[in-house]
């Protein structure tokens, strides 16, 4: 497997998500009953057993929960780019995100660093128009 | 008690690129334990695997002549479910529904086999999930997370920020495993290794170097559980499942509900914590009565965090209780994977563990401890997994 890998959901929840940031919004799933976060997408809130949902836009700030620096073997897509780093972000809200730190010097790494989300366009699909829109974060 | 008891072990060699099949391998491990045991292989009525398996039930009743299987299951994820694998044989023996229960594990997936494309033949995770994704990997992999060694470094690296655990004391771990495995005959990795080769081994995903990773290689374990009572008249010296547990946990694959729901750690709550109470409280005993600890390690880095959430020390003194030499064999207060672990002996998802557990407390393990009575067997703590306590009958 080669070339970039990119979410394909059937999933009408992450539709939603990936759906939210081809618009230009990171928005987060919400219980309508108890305003709960939630991610990954799910049918429920694990909370207090609502079904019912909403699409909440987030602040896109939060923090460094934890990091790594990927070296080889890894994903075709990455290959290039070895050593890369990945994060684990607690937004504000409180929820967890995987992602990446863009401008920030591998010794620079560190938990706790406040980040924000920018919004990038990442590859256009092999048979799709459509860019892929990654919520990478950097440093603030 | 729960009136179950390990009565046979059986493994193939470990080596890469066997050039068998699976069912090959599991076939040959399967008559090993049941040899062992003194058991004829036509006496297994019931067979436990991992839900990961690839050697079907029914290919091992009709390869094995099984006349009658009365009870199948498997667990969830990997190495998770190592010690769960006897923990349900246990329950199908307690219950009455089967006599005489196999628990095995088969693998060919070493380097030459690793890039199959069968979601369940292990290999690369990239070579198995596409560039098209439609489940939790989505939210991974399109930034560049996809290996369990690399969801593990995050995984690590919040322990050491929480706890000031360092990486060397992974490597440490690495080094006492490596040592153990260098006594071992059954090992591949013979070779001990000193903390400077584990610095200067390359790193797979910081803080995780490569002598922290599980081997990749071919081979197959089983163990045979009966009836205390029956095991008792076999071959070998009967091995009793004192008590078992299993727990459901985010796994490492889904690193947003891992972080959000429960931890690899004490922040929040997590299922080995509470399990881990039920699994002594039900043996009636306490982790110092424990004399070997069987940790299934698909990286290093879990072996602190299952001391600390098993009780085996304080929350974050996982680190500081490998660097005291307590894992080590022979001085340690509480060997560790006394047969070398995924790192030294195999990886065979963590099955090898379940024979070394029962060498223990025969008396017959290389590296033995004098005069175990209790050996604690713990499956992969980032998974939804599980653990056993096994007595000597004596």
């Amino acid at each position: 497997v080669s070339g970039p890998v990119r979410p394909d959901p059937t999933d009408r929840d992450d539709v939603q998500f990936w759906a939210a940031l081809q618009n230009g919004t990171l928005s987060i799933q919400q219980c309508a009953s108890c305003a709960t976060l939630r991610h990954p997408p799910r049918p429920q809130c694990a909370r207090c057993g609502a079904t019912r949902h909403e699409w909440r836009p987030v602040s896109g700030a939060g923090e460094v929960w934890s990091f790594t620096v990927i070296y080889p073997p890894t994903l075709p897509a990455f290959a290039d780019r070895t050593p890369y780093n990945a994060v684990v972000v607690r937004l504000d809200e409180g929820v967890f995100l995987v992602s990446n730190l863009v401008e920030c010097p591998m010794h620079e790494l560190a938990v706790g660093l406040r980040v924000e989300v920018v919004l990038t366009r990442a590859v256009a699909g092999a048979d799709t128009d459509d860019d892929l829109v990654l919520p990478l974060f950097r440093r603030v | 008690m729960t009136g179950a008891a390990v009565a046979g072990i059986g493994q193939t060699r470990y080596a890469k690129n066997l050039g068998r099949s699976e069912v090959d391998l599991a076939v040959e491990a399967i008559r090993a334990a049941c040899a062992d045991a003194g058991l004829p292989v036509r006496a297994i009525d019931g067979v436990v695997s991992y839900h990961i398996e690839q050697v079907a039930e029914v290919t091992l009743q009709t390869t094995l002549g099984i006349p009658e299987l009365r009870f199948m299951a498997r667990t969830p994820s990997g190495g998770g479910g190592a010690a769960s694998l006897i923990g349900l044989a246990a329950i199908a023996i307690g219950s009455g529904t089967a006599q005489c229960v196999v628990a095995f594990r088969a693998r060919n997936r070493s380097k030459a086999a690793s890039y199959g494309t069968d979601p369940n033949q292990g290999g690369r995770p990239w070579a198995k999930s596409g560039n098209k994704l439609r489940d939790v990997r989505q939210y991974q992999h399109p930034f560049g997370v996809a290996s369990p060694a690399q969801e593990m470094a995050l995984i690590a690296r919040r322990h050491m920020h929480v706890y000031g655990t360092r990486a060397e004391h992974f490597g440490m771990q690495a080094v006492a495993q490596r040592k153990h495995a260098s006594q071992n005959p059954d090992a591949i990795m013979r070779e001990a290794i000193t903390l400077d080769d584990w610095a200067a081994s390359r790193p797979i995903a910081d803080p995780i170097r490569l002598f922290d990773c599980s081997l990749e290689n071919d081979g197959a374990t089983a163990v045979v559980i009966t009836s205390l009572e029956r095991a008792r008249d076999l071959a070998q010296p009967a091995v009793s499942v004192l008590s078992q547990v299993q727990y459901g946990a985010p796994i490492h694959t889904e690193l947003s509900t891992f972080f959000a729901t429960t931890a690899a750690f004490g922040e929040r709550d997590s299922g080995a914590i509470t399990a881990g109470r039920r699994l002594f409280d039900t043996a009636g005993v306490t982790s110092a009565d424990v004399d070997v600890a069987m940790i299934v390690d698909p990286f290093t880095c879990v072996v602190p965090l299952a001391l600390e959430q098993y009780g085996f020390c304080a929350m974050g003194e996982g680190g500081p209780f490998i660097e005291s030499g307590a894992t080590r064999w022979p001085d340690g207060a509480l060997p560790v994977n006394t047969h070398g672990g995924s790192n030294g002996e195999a990886f065979v998802h963590g099955v090898n563990h379940l024979p070394e557990a029962v060498r223990q407390l025969r008396g017959t393990a290389c590296n033995q401890v004098a005069g175990a009575q209790i050996v604690f067997v713990c499956g992969a703590i980032s998974d939804p997994s599980g653990a056993v306590l096994l007595g000597a009958d004596r």
